[in-house]
């Protein structure tokens, strides 16, 4: 072995990749690296990140219907839910307040699993820096509300999965309501 | 082009006779060279640093800084300005007086050394007709500095890397002046721009004894930069930063701007002894001066990019086993060269080298253990 040719080899490591930086595509030895905030990956879908709530049709009318199941199922208590009520004083089924504190939350996604109504789901949103501590990672029910249509959007096949389950229990009930509709026999 | 530089001083005298007398004149002269100098050193510092972090990233697959102004440009501004608005903190049990002055005083030798240095035809501040020596002792008072900052400031960190420094440097201090001792010989001067006008027909790196002398040079000019692979001084996974432990801000920016203006001047002082200096076709001299020296300081990134720190033992046994007494055996080889005709003027140097070479390697050889045979039983 020639005296210094393990350096020599070296050198020519650091040199190779100092050239490649500039002249190769990221998949051939090149730069890797996606600059943040002007370039982003593609988020994936099973990505999740903070919990939202789902609306069908308008917000007004959430999918929740203030059961307090993920309240109760929270591991560190992020949620707090009040049950709205009418004129009379009669509980209705959706939530006159639904708050969550992220900066409490710990994005495990339980909640997403608790829910027996399809009404809360994991986002993918990430960038909720605040200059303030309390008041700006506190979200309120219109901050967490968003539409089925964006949950399709950044979850597809969730989605679609959901989607399906719900409209077959809809026409399950549909047809148990029709009094009029012969009930069909089965052998 | 190329004398550009020159005519703006010449501009800057004449105007500065209109209105001054003659002593007037000769000291403007002299005041022009040294702001000249006094902005350029810390100008190529901050540029330096830049370039280090650019090279060391793309050599590491990163990006590097990328943020302040185009490509980054402005980002040893925004350093400056977040060195000076630091806090400035003296240890209660620091030397006031040696602490305070430690890192005003190693920022002057790196900036005097410039003086000597030919940039250009014509354009050495300073043609001192004992340019190289200057410059041998002036940047080797750098250690004193440096033991002063690490005395100075009472940490057991900083007075080991003060001590590592001090040795490292009376080992590698001998091994670089007698690695230049041939240079001056075929010369036969001391003045940098001599030496460049002597290598007019060919660099002195272009012969085996030049081309050895000046990879012996430029590695001992690392290790009294205390760059990597030699920066035991300041080893921060070892002694947390060697002598500047203890500073920040400001003060800790001198330090770091007389590292870079070393570097600097060490990769200059090596251009001009053997790499033809200024010479060179087309461009202007200034213009070949810089680009030969940021080579080599493309070099020195690449070092620092590559090679690991030497162990403590490694280093002196590098200078004094190996690179020592190969210096000294180039000195016959250059003299041979110079006293014999074509054939042998190249041949018998180069003969005595490779020897000196082979048998030096041969009794540098480490230790390894031989490799143990086990026989199982069957």
């Amino acid at each position: 072995m020639i005296f210094g040719a393990g350096i020599l080899k070296g050198m020519l490591v650091t040199l190779r990749s100092f050239v490649n930086s500039y002249f190769k595509k990221p998949d051939q030895g090149g730069l890797f690296t996606v600059e943040y905030p002007e370039k982003r990956l593609v988020a994936k879908e099973r990505f999740r990140n903070f919990p939202f709530l789902v609306y069908d049709e308008k917000p007004e009318d959430p999918r929740c219907v203030a059961c307090d199941i993920c309240a109760k199922e929270c591991p560190p208590k992020c949620i707090t839910i009040v049950r709205d009520a009418d004129a009379e004083g009669r509980p209705l089924k959706k939530p006159a307040l639904f708050d969550i504190d992220l900066s409490v939350c710990m994005n495990c996604g339980i909640c997403e699993e608790a829910c027996p109504f399809d009404a809360i789901f994991m986002d993918h949103e990430f960038e909720i820096a605040g200059t303030e501590r309390h008041q700006s990672l506190l979200y309120h029910k219109e901050d967490l509300l968003k539409s089925n249509g964006y949950f399709r959007q950044i979850r597809p096949s969730d989605a679609a999965l959901i989607d399906a389950r719900r409209k077959e229990a809809e026409d399950k009930k549909k047809a148990a309501l029709k009094p009029a509709a012969p009930p069909e026999k089965k052998e | 082009m190329e004398t550009l530089f020159i005519q703006i001083k010449t501009l800057l005298v004449n105007a500065a006779a209109l209105v001054l007398p003659p002593w007037g004149v000769t000291l403007s002269s002299m005041i022009i060279s040294a702001l000249a100098i006094l902005g350029l050193g810390p100008l190529i510092m901050m540029y330096l640093t830049l370039m280090e972090r650019k090279v060391l990233a793309r050599m590491q697959n990163r990006i590097g800084p990328n943020r302040a102004g185009p490509w980054g440009l402005l980002q040893p501004l925004a350093d400056g300005i977040k060195m000076l608005t630091k806090e400035d903190i003296r240890p209660s049990a620091a030397d006031p007086l040696l602490y305070f002055l430690a890192p005003i005083l190693i920022a002057v030798p790196a900036l005097m050394v410039f003086a000597v240095i030919p940039f250009g035809k014509g354009m050495t501040a300073a043609d001192l007709n004992v340019g190289v020596l200057y410059f041998v002792a002036l940047s080797s008072t750098t250690t004193l500095v440096i033991f002063m900052a690490s005395w100075g400031s009472r940490n057991k960190y900083s007075v080991l890397g003060g001590m590592r420094s001090v040795s490292q440097m009376i080992s590698y201090e001998v091994t670089l002046v007698i690695s230049v001792v041939p240079i001056l010989m075929a010369a036969g001067s001391l003045s940098t721009q001599t030496i460049v006008e002597s290598q007019s027909g060919r660099w002195y790196a272009a012969t085996p004894w030049g081309l050895l002398s000046c990879m012996i040079f430029f590695i001992c000019g690392l290790a009294e930069c205390n760059r990597s692979p030699f920066d035991l001084p300041e080893a921060e996974s070892e002694i947390v930063a060697g002598y500047h432990t203890e500073y920040s801000g400001m003060r800790f920016a001198l330090f770091y701007m007389a590292e870079f203006m070393n570097v600097f001047s060490i990769c200059a002082l090596t251009v001009t002894l053997f790499l033809g200096g200024w010479q060179g076709p087309l461009l202007p001299s200034w213009l070949w001066f810089l680009i030969k020296t940021y080579l080599l300081i493309f070099i020195v990134f690449w070092f620092r990019g590559t090679l690991p720190r030497l162990r403590a033992d490694h280093l002196m046994g590098l200078a004094w086993k190996f690179l020592l007494p190969l210096a000294v055996m180039n000195i016959p080889a250059a003299a041979m060269s110079h006293f014999l005709s074509e054939p042998f003027s190249t041949a018998v140097p180069l003969a005595i080298l490779m020897v000196s070479v082979a048998v030096l390697s041969f009794f540098n050889k480490g230790y390894a253990a031989e490799k143990r045979v086990y026989h199982f039983t069957d």
